[in-house]
């Protein structure tokens, strides 16, 4: 067996398992809290990706350093897609609290797409090259070429606010409140909890952490693009749902073992039908174990 | 007054804070590196979000306090709701409609050039496969997302039958049929008991199963070369020039169409369609009151992966050619916003809807640019001011003879 | 164990588990020809889910469920689906009540005849005359049916348009609809003032009569089941800790220490 050759497949599914936990946390944390499919969420991240490209572009002919390039396209892309989701959550969810739940999720649907076509219109319809490179970082040569730094920074990225959210989840007074209305938010209502305020943080929170994984993943596959975000939606819900829908941990692990999965059938098999794995494993999973790998079954009430 | 400082105030706020949100996408653009700027869309966006915020102030917080049976927009709709009931219920109305339109698509062809002749036949292949869609979703309320691709597994049929065993367009339909049919039940039997998120993503997933093994299976399916030379369907052994053959497939897909809104009529007032509109409501009652779900629920699958897989193959037919790009996620989509809008469950408003929504962007080319954000939003805007659709379904009336005799009493 | 008649429901330690919680603990009962049973006991002792049990909704863990016909053997139908149950006679009311809220009231009832009638997909789309005269047999049914509940004013409305108590008995009437001999009423006066409680009362006698009932009703009003029932079965904490007629039920000292006792108090 070629160690050498596993061990970059198992880093590159690692990487790419690290931006599916990013982006599926955000559905994970919204599905938790008001029980819908946000389907635009992953054109959120495309708009990431997008924004990021944008700065880059723009600070890249003013000579920047490509490191500070990078950390304030970052932060920018960030900062506009928290605000696009927080948009998106007051005009296209919240009027609808109350109705069916066909409602929502319809409207979520059209959401995606205009969002979508709304970036293709504004930008281009083709792909686009990402200006920067991510710059070489000298003592991930001892691996041997198996760690690119792209991947180093991503992984590196990913687990530090993966265990900053965790701890914000389980100490802060916020993360205690989301954490209430997830459960009941009758109750939490009750006790005090504005739930408005929790569902806009959520959306906040699940909208930035997309944001990241899209300018993370722009620097990592070097190309943008209107399309992006349907795939990587979807693929990022399959492992939401495969860590179990509404448990943050779940996401994580649902990302990368997903990641992990493709990887290795790219790998050893083809790429052609890695996009299909997906989707079936999605299938497989809602039929089979709808609660997924971390979640809990729930019992209907008659 | 509703025009007070104060909203005023908000809503350049509002106006700003959007001018802001689209920023970066609209108003600079990459160009071979180097960054260029329009400010003049931004402005644009600003402006329009101003009127809208105001527009949305109003309708929230002054329209709807009034109550909702006042004013333009509820006259409006309740004129759709009537004109819905009318046209199901009252026969005399009914049939001159009917004729009226009747005569108009019978005649069209012969005034008009081949051109416009073919997009009305596309357009009647839409009402099919939105009313077609409309079965699962209006009536049985399961929403499918990836119904663009039983439209595809049945354009498929009809193409790889004919290429492989050289099979004619009669024979084909049916099969296909059968085809599609299968299909339909291979993804209904698991997903029966899932709810309805959990189906709409099983479905999408579907959708793009069969999307992507058509491009990738290319030894099979030629991959996105796609196939071509399809044949246009037989007019009994006798050879037809390029422009009777392109009116002899607006009168096929016409006819068809027609069926399928008859047909479907039926099914929605039938015993099956009251028992699928039922679990729509509420599935426990419903298996309660001894609705066996499965098999309803299967029908439902059945029947609109069918209708779909029919127009796929006239849609294989009038093309003779097709390649996976006419089957994406964005199809579906465009079928499921010709349900929505029309009205989840209304035969006369989805009917209407496609045929709008599939003749405008070929008329409003500046339209067709912007067609699928329209869409998009179009799908939003629905479910914040009228979930039910333009056109909502109409109540069917029933005839208790104890109520008659007691009126003739 | 019972006189001589036949019953037409028999439960065998019955038991349901969710999880690790035991929500039913080996409850027998038994219900006669035209005998109104009351279920009672505190909340949360398991009545509904007794009832779901039964009516195929969920799928006991363990013990049996016989239902028959007046005269006719019993047979086994717990682990059958639920249709399968209403379309053998058994039917329900539901507590939080399900309506098809935005079909019509008289629609409502047409449901209830889904098992009663066979028009398929090939009959709908062709409306051969059989099948339109099965529709208008439905029709007419479903509006007798209304008569009978004294709903038949409303019978074009939608049935979220109803108020409460209407509702209730809308329940009734496509329960009705299936043509059940074994009636399930989960508390059909919840939320009905003193009047209307007395209207249903008379109307469920009325009904028992007219179509040779048997019924079974979960209800916490006191001066229903003590006047309505035939006998009446005791649950605390999925047990079943009494059973007998009214009059024994109100002496048997558990009973008061566990329920009526609660109600003394406060």
């Amino acid at each position: 067996m070629d160690w050498q050759y596993f061990l970059e497949i198992l880093f590159s599914g690692f990487t790419r398992g690290s931006i599916y936990a990013l982006i599926a946390l955000g559905y994970t944390m919204v599905y938790g809290i008001i029980e819908l499919i946000n389907f635009a969420h992953g054109e959120i991240y495309m708009i990431g990706a997008f924004t990021a490209f944008i700065v880059a572009g723009i600070l890249g002919t003013m000579g920047f350093p490509v490191s500070a390039i990078l950390i304030i396209a970052a932060l920018v892309a960030v900062l506009w897609c928290v605000a696009y989701g927080y948009t998106l959550e007051k005009v296209a969810y919240k009027p609808l609290r109350g109705q069916s739940r066909l409602a929502p999720l319809i409207s979520a649907i059209g959401m995606s797409i205009f969002l979508q076509n709304y970036v293709q219109l504004a930008q281009t319809a083709e792909f686009l090259r990402f200006p920067i490179r991510m710059p070489r970082i000298e003592f991930l040569s001892v691996f041997g070429g198996i760690l690119r730094s792209s991947d180093f920074v991503i992984l590196v990225t990913s687990a530090v606010i993966m265990t900053a959210l965790s701890l914000f989840i389980r100490y802060t007074k916020l993360g205690k409140a989301m954490r209430a209305t997830a459960q009941n938010r009758k109750m939490a209502m009750l006790l005090g909890i504005d739930a408005d305020k929790i569902i806009s943080l959520t959306f906040i929170i699940g909208s930035g952490l997309a944001a990241l994984g899209g300018t993370l993943i722009a620097t990592h596959t070097m190309q943008v693009g209107f399309g992006i975000g349907f795939m990587a939606g979807m693929k990022a819900f399959t492992a939401a749902v495969l860590g179990g829908i509404g448990s943050i941990p779940g996401a994580m692990l649902g990302g990368l073992v997903l990641g992990i999965a493709e990887s290795l059938t790219t790998g050893y098999f083809s790429g052609d039908y890695e996009d299909v794995l997906a989707f079936a494993l999605l299938a497989l999973i809602l039929i089979f174990r709808p609660s997924g790998i971390l979640g809990k079954a729930k019992v209907q009430k008659v | 007054m509703f025009l007070t400082p104060k909203r005023i105030f908000r809503s350049v706020l509002i106006s700003i804070w959007f001018m802001v949100l689209v920023f970066p996408i609209m108003g600079i653009r990459i160009v071979r590196r180097v960054p260029e700027y329009y400010l003049d869309r931004v402005l644009a966006v600003g402006v329009v979000i101003f009127f809208l915020s105001l527009l949305w102030a109003w309708y929230f917080e002054v329209y709807k306090e009034r109550g909702e049976t006042k004013g333009i927009f509820s006259k409006i709709g309740t004129t759709c709701s009537e004109f819905s009931q009318k046209i199901t219920n009252e026969e005399s109305i009914q049939r001159k409609i009917v004729l009226v339109t009747l005569l108009f698509f019978v005649a069209f062809p012969l005034f008009s050039s081949m051109y416009q002749t073919t997009i009305f036949s596309l357009a009647f292949l839409y009402v099919m496969l939105a009313l077609g869609l409309n079965i699962v979703v209006g009536i049985a309320g399961q929403l499918v997302l990836g119904y663009a691709a039983f439209y595809a597994i049945g354009a498929y049929s009809y193409a790889l039958i004919n290429q492989f065993f050289g099979l004619g367009f009669w024979i084909c339909l049916p099969i296909a049929g059968i085809i599609t049919i299968f299909a339909g039940l291979l993804l209904a039997f698991p997903v029966l008991r899932l709810r309805g998120d959990y189906l709409a993503i099983v479905t999408l997933g579907f959708g793009e199963i069969v999307r992507l093994l058509l491009i990738n299976w290319s030894s099979f399916t030629r991959g996105s070369q796609g196939i071509s030379n399809i044949p246009r369907p037989g007019f009994f052994g006798i050879e037809l020039s390029p422009a009777e053959t392109t009116m002899y497939i607006y009168y096929l897909c016409l006819l068809a169409a027609i069926l399928t809104i008859i047909i479907v009529a039926r099914l929605k007032n039938s015993r099956i369609g009251l028992a699928l509109q039922a679990l729509r409501e509420d599935e426990i009652a419903g298996e309660a009151m001894g609705i066996d779900l499965r098999k309803t629920k299967l029908a439902a699958f059945a029947l609109g992966s069918c209708w779909a897989g029919f127009a796929g193959v006239l849609f294989a037919a009038r093309n003779s050619y097709i390649n996976p790009t006419s089957f994406t996620f964005m199809d579906s989509a465009m079928i499921l916003s010709m349900v929505v809008l029309g009205g989840m469950g209304s035969i006369v408003g989805v009917t209407l809807a496609a045929l709008v929504l599939a003749i405008m962007p070929e008329y409003l080319r500046a339209f067709s640019e912007y067609r699928m954000l329209i869409f998009g939003l179009l799908m939003v805007a629905m479910m914040i001011f009228r979930p039910q659709g333009i056109i909502p379904p109409a109540k069917r009336k029933y005839y208790p003879t104890a109520l008659e005799n007691a009126e003739k009493k | 164990m019972h006189n001589d008649k036949k019953p037409v429901l028999e439960v065998k330690s019955l038991a349901k588990n969710f999880g690790g919680l035991r929500a039913l603990n080996d409850v027998d009962m038994y219900i006669l020809p035209k005998e109104i049973v009351a279920l009672i006991g505190p909340n949360g002792a398991g009545k509904t889910t007794f009832f779901n049990c039964v009516t195929g909704i969920y799928v006991p863990t363990e013990g049996e469920v016989w239902a028959g016909r007046e005269g006719q053997e019993l047979k086994k139908i717990n682990g059958i689906a639920p249709h399968t149950i209403t379309s053998f006679g058994l039917a329900r009311t539901f507590q939080n009540i399900r309506l098809f809220s935005s079909m019509t009231v008289l629609e409502n009832v047409m449901i209830g005849r889904h098992t009663r009638t066979h028009a398929g997909i090939i009959s709908a789309v062709i409306r051969d005359k059989k099948s339109r005269i099965e529709e208008q047999e439905t029709i007419d049914r479903a509006y007798t049916l209304l008569q009978e509940v004294g709903l038949e004013k409303h019978w074009n409305e939608e049935a979220c348009n109803l108020p409460y108590g209407a509702q209730r008995k809308l329940e009734i009437a496509r329960a009705l609809a299936t043509d059940p001999f074994l009636l399930f009423l989960d508390e059909p006066a919840a939320g009905m003032n003193p009047h209307e409680t007395v209207e249903l009362k008379e109307l469920v006698l009325r009904l028992r009569d007219k179509f040779n009932l048997s019924i079974l009703l979960i209800e916490h009003d006191m001066g229903m089941v003590m006047s309505l029932s035939d006998r009446i079965y005791v649950m605390e904490y999925g047990t079943r800790i009494a059973y007998g007629t009214p009059e024994e039920v109100r002496h048997d000292p558990q009973v008061i220490r566990a329920y009526l006792g609660e109600e003394e108090n406060a």
